[in-house]
């Protein structure tokens, strides 16, 4: 009876997430960033079933329409381009290309980045030495200039542009993995798995990369926002997404041309890369706090 | 302190020298000289052959890459393509609008950032704390360029105050200042108030209350210089990366400086002028933070060098 009583009493068992739901809850700012990450997310699967028109059709007598115009019984919510195409339309297809060259970008350059910190933290001596020069190199090159001639060179194309934004953006997960793996080798369960008799291959994919993962999501939440702004800036300057696929980038090449005359094709689609960015940022904001609270003071501390 | 000055540059050196064989890589191994330098389809296999010969670029990649290397320390990039001058010529007539248009940018940017950033740790969880932090969210978030576009929409075709571009007195600075400026400051203010929040804690605050000082003075003088190596560090970095050509921002305004020199050599296909200019901005960044590094000892003499 007394047992029963003890056991009501204690504290309800909270499921693994708790913290973090917890850590959400105080800060809005990550609510805000997931619900709007999470509406892009859903406005690029649904792009088809919620886009009023296809983003390709052109209607050269309804050419820069301003918003919110009604025309044959058609609305352009978000007004025309030079060639009569619906500019909601295509901003709702455009998400499609920035997610999927943000994300790839994220995934490969977190992939190499972080392959690079491991080896350069744990095996040390020589290969720190040079794998921390390339890095210093990588680091000094203006990255977009680097990015153009590389496209320039190779030609323009979305796995190119892919493959150039990654490798502008693997340094950063090397360097703060590298610094992170070299606290973690000095830890008392790495002697342990060692005493064990555990080979490297094994303590690097069992206690090393599990330990490094948080600042590695952190740094890849920032990094989703900067790939798709630099996708947006390549694209803008003339050598990313090709012209026949719609990207927020492309139409803020059209909306400069036609700067004078339609403001709003130089307004709305920067609108849509700050929204995507300004979620992605906060997420990462928030993700630093709860999984990386040694890094920087945030509302938590 | 002077060794660690010796090894410093000559990991400054050794950046270089990696730079420049990312530069060499760019056109002799990602791409063909021949086929760059050529237009398509002109040639035929005996006349690519003997430019091929003519240019030695039959001759073993590292041979070549040491004679880029040698022409490169005498400032020898070749020719451009385009205006048949010497590529680094073109580059430097560049950089008085690069350089002023970054130093304008950092004025803005360290005058608005450093102040709120200050303000924003002093009244935490306040409303100008808040403020700041909005500000500098969004300005991390808002592409560079369609900043400028708005800006330009706003200032220049709306209201008409500035030039919609190019270069030419005050005027014409603002706009392309204030849209470099506002992304630079965004980065500076939040390490500003993370610095600042990291002092303002400390024992020496409070006896530096305790003996009476003004809080002007103990704000100024013992909170923020304590707080200043990261910001410095930051700066320097800005700095560097501004030097380089902000390729974007001078795209959107037509100013005439150094990136937008480089991309249009890149559309143009002129790859002498290419590498002049990435490795001239590279060179610079790489003495930027070299001299930010030297700024660390000066600033904090606790830092012992080994």
């Amino acid at each position: 009876m007394a047992a029963a009583h003890a056991l009501s009493a204690a504290p309800p068992q909270r499921p693994p997430w708790w913290p973090v739901w917890r850590a959400a809850q105080r800060d809005p700012g990550a609510w805000l960033g997931t619900a709007a990450l999470s509406g892009v997310v859903l406005v690029a699967l649904l792009a088809p079933h919620l886009a009023p028109t296809d983003p390709e059709s052109q209607d050269i007598v309804h050419r820069l329409m301003p918003p919110l115009s009604v025309s044959a019984g058609h609305c352009f919510w978000l007004g025309s381009d030079q060639l009569g195409r619906d500019l909601l339309s295509r901003i709702i297809f455009g998400s499609r290309i920035s997610l999927v060259v943000g994300l790839s970008a994220v995934a490969l350059s977190a992939l190499v980045g972080t392959a690079v910190g491991v080896v350069s933290g744990y095996i040390g001596r020589g290969w720190d030495d040079l794998l921390m020069r390339i890095t210093d190199v990588q680091l000094a090159f203006p990255s977009i200039l680097l990015s153009l001639a590389i496209v320039a060179v190779l030609g323009a194309g979305v796995r190119n542009l892919i493959a150039v934004l990654a490798l502008s953006g693997w340094v950063g997960y090397a360097r703060v993995t590298r610094s992170r793996v070299l606290g973690i080798r000095q830890q008392e369960y790495i002697d342990a798995a060692k005493t064990l008799g555990a080979r490297d291959g094994r303590i690097i994919l069992r206690h090393v990369v599990p330990n490094v993962m948080p600042s590695v999501l952190t740094i890849a939440s920032f990094s989703l926002g900067g790939m798709i702004t630099a996708e947006a800036a390549l694209t803008f300057l003339g050598l990313g997404i090709p012209s026949n696929i719609p990207s927020w980038g492309g139409m803020l090449t059209d909306g400069a041309q036609y700067l004078s005359v339609a403001w709003w094709l130089a307004t709305f689609p920067g609108a849509a890369i700050m929204v995507t960015v300004l979620a992605t940022n906060l997420i990462g904001d928030w993700l630093r706090d709860v999984l990386d609270p040694r890094t920087e003071s945030g509302p938590l501390r | 302190m002077q060794r660690y000055v010796a090894r410093r540059l000559f990991q400054a050196l050794l950046v270089l020298l990696g730079i420049s064989a990312v530069a060499f890589a760019l056109t002799h191994v990602i791409g063909d000289p021949v086929v760059l330098l050529l237009p398509p389809f002109e040639a035929g296999q005996a006349q690519v052959a003997e430019m091929r010969h003519s240019l030695g670029l039959d001759r073993p990649l590292l041979v070549q890459y040491a004679a880029f290397v040698g022409a490169a320390l005498h400032g020898d990039f070749g020719l451009s393509i385009r205006q048949n001058t010497p590529a680094l010529g073109l580059v430097l007539d560049r950089v008085p609008a690069t350089a002023e248009l970054a130093s304008a940018a950092l004025v803005v940017a360290v005058g608005a950032a450093v102040p709120l950033g200050v303000a924003a740790a002093l009244r935490r969880r306040r409303v100008v704390d808040r403020a700041a932090l909005l500000f500098s969210m969004l300005g991390q978030s808002m592409p560079t360029f369609w900043l400028g576009l708005q800006a330009i929409l706003l200032f220049g075709v709306a209201l008409r105050w500035f030039p919609t571009g190019g270069i030419g007195g005050f005027r014409h600075l603002v706009l392309p200042a204030a849209v470099l400026g506002v992304f630079s400051a965004a980065g500076i203010l939040r390490l500003t108030r993370t610095s600042m929040l990291d002092v303002i804690s400390e024992d020496y605050l409070r006896t530096a209350r305790a003996k009476g000082l003004r809080e002007t003075a103990v704000v100024a003088r013992h909170a923020l210089r304590n707080a200043s190596l990261p910001i410095v560090t930051w700066i320097g970095l800005e700095l560097g990366t501004l030097l380089g050509g902000a390729v974007v921002t001078e795209t959107v305004f037509a100013w005439p400086g150094m990136g937008r020199l480089a991309v249009q050599a890149i559309f143009a296909r002129d790859f002498p002028v290419v590498q002049a200019a990435v490795l001239f901005a590279a060179t610079i960044f790489v003495l930027a933070t070299f001299c930010t590094d030297l700024m660390y000892a000066w600033l904090d003499p606790r830092i012992h060098y080994s």
